[in-house]
């Protein structure tokens, strides 16, 4: 158990008569680059907002960060960070307003956010940024920027929703460095993505279909054991049926 | 005659310069490629070939139509489906339909062979409003309604953004069904693995076309010696390969690195090199390059 960072047993979520999470069971250990794959409307949204502490389950347990899904919901808040596609930045602040932005309502200190803040803009390259509102940055430093913000209180457990869509390759490979190096320092992260080929870049991947959990794996064991050479091809048959 | 001909197409918003001196032609019956990242270009272009923006240079046409002088007749006979929903979102999928056929001077009973494969799958939902459709119906339905009037040149911005990948493969079985009825289709995205599936290709990045071929000459065009490497530990792997001599470019590739070479080692001394820093489980061989691979080594 503590060497998860995510525990799910038989979790599940019913809208009336509609059960749109289906006892999903999967553990996703610390430090973890887990792939939560699935269709448009398989179960994927419902699944992370029970685990983000924004849906109560219907049945089954999970904890996240070691707290509980149905009880400790604020502790859960504390202790994960996350970035959509959509990057929740904004646009109209500069730089630095949003690292402060962020860092207050996470409740660091003074010292701690101007801390964060000089770290955050040394290691990203974005000193001549730094005082520039973030509509006027480029695709790729926005998306850093976001991974940044969403790691501004240190959380254990970092959710990342599609978030390589529409880069250019060279973009989206630096994105992949600092999720390598956030994960190499034990930094869980949750990566949901109807991209398979970002699906690659995962350790192991889950795939949801009518929201059971149909294949779970590394992307290897996954394409060798539905005999195909790309994610791509697993999931087509997964969710062809 | 080539269904689509740019020549030196400039344009710029403001400082931005958002396509510079673009140059290609699309044959008559071609499935064309325009592959790039998200503010490659790709929507200038599109709009400029499909008439609702003017070039500062150059000049284009489809099918022997001038972009400009001739902009009423290329609207007659050209599909466009924008990289945003555009279809009335109140009016149900057959009132959309319905509405495109008649603004076009025709029916939908006249072309129906055209949509057909695809109406069926929207048959279900005929009396639904678009705007309550998921992504990949809408889709399918912007696609119907591209369609609808028997257009000779197709403009896909996009198609498959947003969709998941069973939607997307649907999607490009129908472009090819398309392709036997004779039509020409231009089709952008920012998904290199879509790229196969063109049957030539065009490499947009910053408003410049850094490649235009087939995607398998594009992909034999990498010259340099290629390996995919991984090993215990993958953050380190990368570290460590990046201080190497040897080494000119190295990154993240799914679940292996690419590293490409300034020289002819091998694979057995990479091995070598890597194990007396420490790593285990080292997997090495020789990799063909994909269409990532040769856009990373254009940009």
């Amino acid at each position: 158990m503590e060497n998860n960072a995510i525990t799910a047993i038989g979790l599940t979520k019913k809208f009336g008569d509609f059960t749109a999470v289906n006892a999903i069971t999967f553990e996703v250990k610390k430090g973890e680059i887990f792939g939560f794959l699935g269709a448009n409307g398989a179960g994927k949204t419902t699944a992370i907002k029970m685990l983000i502490g924004l849906s109560r389950p219907t049945n089954g347990q999970a904890t996240v960060a070691g707290f509980d899904v149905f009880k400790q919901t604020n502790r859960i808040k504390e202790n994960i960070g996350y970035m959509s596609q959509k990057f929740s930045l904004y646009e109209d602040l500069t730089v630095k307003q949003n690292i402060n932005f962020y860092g207050g309502i996470y409740g660091l200190s003074r010292k701690k956010i101007i801390e964060k803040t000089a770290s955050i803009i040394e290691n990203l390259n974005l000193r001549s940024y730094a005082n520039k509102v973030v509509g006027d940055l480029p695709l790729g430093w926005k998306q850093r920027l976001s991974f940044a913000v969403a790691s501004v209180h240190d959380p254990k457990i970092i959710f990342l929703d599609e978030p390589t869509g529409g880069v250019d390759p060279a973009t989206r490979r630096q994105f992949w460095e600092m999720i390598y190096e956030a994960s190499n320092n034990g930094i869980t992260i949750f990566v949901t993505t109807h991209y398979m080929d970002e699906a690659e870049y995962c350790h192991r991947v889950s795939i949801m279909v009518d929201g059971k959990i149909e294949a779970l794996g590394t992307p290897r064991e996954l394409k060798e054991r539905f005999k195909v050479n790309s994610m791509d091809d697993v999931f087509i048959q997964l969710a062809r049926g | 005659m080539n269904a689509i001909e740019i020549k030196n197409i400039n344009k710029s918003f403001g400082d931005t310069q958002a396509v510079s001196d673009i140059n290609f032609s699309v044959k008559k019956g071609e499935l064309f490629g325009l592959i790039g990242p998200d503010g490659a270009g790709k929507s200038t272009l599109f709009k400029i070939l499909t008439t609702l923006l003017i070039p500062d240079e150059g000049n284009a046409t489809v099918s022997g139509f001038d972009t400009v002088k001739d902009y009423k007749r290329i609207r007659k006979i050209i599909g466009y489906m924008p990289g945003k929903f555009s279809l009335y979102q109140d009016l149900s999928v057959q009132e959309n339909l319905n509405f495109f056929a008649t603004i076009f001077g025709t029916t939908i009973e006249k072309n129906y062979h055209l949509i057909k494969d695809i109406y069926v799958q929207l048959e279900p939902f005929k009396n639904r409003r678009a705007g309550k459709l998921s992504g990949g119906m809408k889709q399918k339905l912007a696609l119907c309604c591209a369609l609808i009037h028997e257009p000779e040149v197709l403009f896909l911005d996009e198609p498959t953004t947003g969709v998941d990948a069973v939607s997307r493969a649907e999607f490009w079985e129908m472009l090819k069904r398309l392709k036997a009825h004779g039509i020409t289709i231009l089709v952008s995205t920012p998904y290199m693995d879509e790229a196969s599936l063109c049957e030539r290709i065009a490499l947009i990045q910053e408003g410049k076309i850094l490649q235009i071929d087939t995607p398998q000459n594009i992909t034999n065009s990498y010259s340099k010696p290629l390996f995919e490497i991984k090993s215990h530990d993958f953050y380190q792997l990368l570290k460590d390969l990046r201080e190497e001599p040897f080494t000119e470019r190295v990154e993240p590739f799914g679940e292996y690195l690419h590293l490409t070479t300034n020289s002819d080692i091998s694979s057995n001394s990479i091995s070598e090199i890597l194990e007396k820093k420490g790593h285990t489980q080292i997997e090495i061989n020789q990799a063909i390059a994909s269409i990532e691979d040769v856009f990373l080594d254009l940009m």
